[in-house]
């Protein structure tokens, strides 16, 4: 079917300002990627999957400048001993980054390989993107698979002794980033990644993930404090049997912010967790797209979402959790929840199961709801004053988010962070 | 100490009138009983002098040493030294039972210009006053209340209490709920903090509790009044007889 008038002309014209990365094993993933984009066009206001974010500034041809936040504390994750690899406005900087090499793991430039014949990511990028695309497009992704000229390559085969963090530094107002990495986690392998920083005015990242028999890969995430970025990020994940992935996000601040999750659990007793937390304060919209399938037998999956908004921020929940027939005694968790600390905030929640297998176990919840008052009064009663009581209650009501992350030491860096955040405004 | 005349009390929400002209002093040192049948305005008056919000003062005043506590937020009135052990302690899930009560105690200290207690200090204070309620470290790390049984959420509130040291403490129906081993030692707690600078409004259904928190005075309290003063004999009229007679007395 071809695409109605708007749709087409506002594709054509973001796809006219951007040049496809030329050669290279990586090409027929590209070309095949940009004809599925043309085929489903870009998302627009009235697109089902979109109804509860305006997708207007993610698809514009330009992204919208954004100031550079001037931060005036460590960044995230400083403490923790790890492999740092940098990339600015979405280009890899090697100067400021560590020595790639690590036991246990090899890292490539997505860029670098662009240049080779052969290389084990060929068999990922594009692939576990093209997968996700159905029932539901997720074109975005598609658009960064065709042109995305950086990113990782990244193939666990051991078990690495540091985490692999990624810090993602924004300098130009103006920048447009594309990102797209690539992990393969080799069976028994384990490893953490971490991600942090705004990486660009707009960054478009996607994250294809391939977990084998007996892999596990945690994932840690702390969205950037700037302000005005955008970002519209996808992580698409395989899992192999007795596979585990575990991911957590933590966005505070941020005027828009489109987080995708497309799981797909394809081996017996596999394990995944997703879960997030988020601050908005005023000018905020972020919007948790969580897409879980479940295609094998025994396999666990649990989303916990956690949102606190208040002076008029947006918070956005699309979780589904899809069992497949014959995926028996699958054990599906979803919970969405929404603090709202004033009147003008609001929460928006599409929960969603579809089970075609009949000896499952699946749950649902989303709350939305004021502090509770209950408790504020009796903080207040013992002498906390109003503020640092609804700051404690706000802190407690995330902690259950923050709880998702195994490794204590990054969920005690980041709640330590939040503490100070909360109690400073934006 | 603690000053209450004539208070007048509605609901915020609803035009009702519950209390209706409390007069009430506690001295320091003394221990003031209220007693009363079911809604006569016993909680409603420990929730006004805590601060609670939801109701309305259409007359009268509180003093807490000479101060207005009613134009105080709750906050400022436990600075000011005024402690509520409340009848049903809220649960807080994700607030440590440590952190809770380090924060709220250097929260009063901060209130009053004082200096920060230290972390060994304070921690060594919680262990001495927690031992002597019996309230082991897992309670202390717990989230505050959240799966404390009965007992356990009053000792934890006496505990606060323990910690706070404030000048006017409120005990509201501190024993409902609680077996008499539990009783005992809640009210044990509470007698060791007697003390010549501190006073008492222990507020009661129940005769049993004054066995062991011996009062100096007894108030009886029905709608919205203080109807009867008298010393402890008074409660074990209550006990013997119940409320009827006093109510048809002064009716």
């Amino acid at each position: 079917m071809a695409l109605a008038e708007p749709k087409l002309d506002a594709t054509e014209a973001r796809l006219a300002g951007l040049t496809l990365p030329e050669g290279g094993c990586l090409a027929p993933a590209r070309t095949e990627a940009l004809a599925r984009l043309r085929a489903m066009g870009l998302p627009q206001r009235r697109d089902e999957y979109w109804k509860f974010t305006r997708p207007d500034t993610l698809i514009q041809p330009g992204a919208i400048p954004a100031p550079v936040f001037a931060n005036d504390e460590g960044p995230v994750f400083d403490a923790i001993d790890r492999l740092r690899i940098v990339f600015v406005d979405g280009v890899f900087d090697p100067a400021a980054s560590d020595d790639l090499r690590l036991e246990g793991v090899e890292i490539d430039r997505i860029a670098d390989i662009c240049g080779r014949d052969i290389h084990w990511a060929r068999d990922i990028y594009g692939v576990l993107e093209a997968r996700g695309q159905t029932p539901v497009p997720r074109p975005l992704a598609a658009l960064n698979t065709a042109y995305a000229g950086d990113g990782l390559a990244i193939r666990v085969t051991g078990k690495p002794a540091r985490p692999i963090s990624l810090i993602y530094i924004h300098k130009s107002e103006t920048s447009d980033a594309l990102l797209h990495h690539v992990i393969r986690v080799e069976p028994g392998a384990e490893a953490t990644i971490l991600e942090n920083g705004p990486a660009a005015a707009r960054f478009n990242k996607v994250t294809e993930i391939d977990i084998a028999d007996g892999g596990t890969l945690h994932h840690v995430r702390a969205q950037g404090r700037d302000h005005q970025r955008r970002a519209a990020t996808h992580m698409f994940t395989r899992l192999g049997t007795e596979s585990v992935y575990k991911s957590f996000t933590l966005t505070v601040n941020g005027v828009m912010t489109r987080n995708e999750q497309v799981v797909e659990l394809t081996g017996d007793d596999a394990v995944a967790h997703v879960a997030g937390a988020c601050v908005g304060d005023g000018d905020f919209h972020h919007d948790d797209t969580v897409f879980i399938t479940h295609g094998a037998l025994n396999c666990e999956s649990r989303q916990v979402f956690k949102k606190v908004l208040r002076n008029g921020a947006v918070g956005v929940f699309q979780g589904k959790i899809l069992v497949k027939p014959g995926a028996q005694k699958t054990d599906g968790y979803q919970i969405s929840q929404a603090l709202l600390l004033d009147g003008d905030s609001q929460f928006l929640a599409k929960p969603e199961l579809e089970i075609y297998a009949d000896d499952v176990a699946c749950s649902h919840g989303s709350t939305s709801g004021a502090i509770d008052e209950d408790g504020l009064f009796y903080l207040r009663s013992r002498g906390v004053p109003e503020q640092e009581a609804t700051d404690l209650l706000t802190l407690a009501f995330l902690a259950e988010a923050l709880d998702e992350i195994e490794d204590k030491t990054l969920s005690e860096d980041l709640l330590a962070r939040l503490t100070g955040w909360l109690s400073r405004r934006r | 100490m603690l000053e209450i005349k004539n208070l007048h009390v509605k609901l915020e929400e609803e035009n009702k009138q519950i209390l209706k002209g409390v007069d009430l002093t506690v001295e320091p040192g003394k221990v003031h009983a209220i007693m009363g049948p079911n809604g006569s305005g016993k909680s409603t008056l420990s929730y006004v002098l805590a601060g609670r919000g939801g109701y309305e003062v259409t007359e009268g005043s509180v003093t807490l040493d000479g101060v207005d506590l009613l134009d105080m937020e709750p906050e400022a009135r436990a600075a000011a030294g005024l402690f509520l052990a409340f009848q049903y302690p809220v649960e807080i899930p994700g607030v440590g039972n440590m952190t809770f009560l380090r924060t709220a105690v250097n929260a009063q200290r901060k209130a009053r210009g004082e200096e920060e207690i230290s972390a060994a200090d304070f921690l060594k204070l919680v262990r001495e006053r927690a031992k002597a309620l019996k309230i082991d470290a897992d309670m202390l790390k717990r989230p505050v209340n959240v799966g404390f049984s009965g007992g356990e959420k009053k000792r934890n509130e006496i505990l606060q209490m323990a910690m706070l040291e404030p000048k006017m403490c409120i005990l509201d129906e501190t024993d409902s709920g609680l077996d008499v081993d539990a009783m005992k030692l809640v009210a044990d707690g509470v007698n060791a903090l007697r003390s010549e600078g501190r006073g008492f409004l222990v507020i009661t259904h129940y005769q049993r509790l004054l066995d062991h928190i011996k009062p100096d005075v007894v108030h009886i309290m029905a709608a919205g009044r203080i109807i009867k003063t008298g010393g402890p004999e008074l409660a074990l009229e209550v006990e013997t007889n119940g409320y009827a007679d006093i109510l048809n007395e002064v009716a």
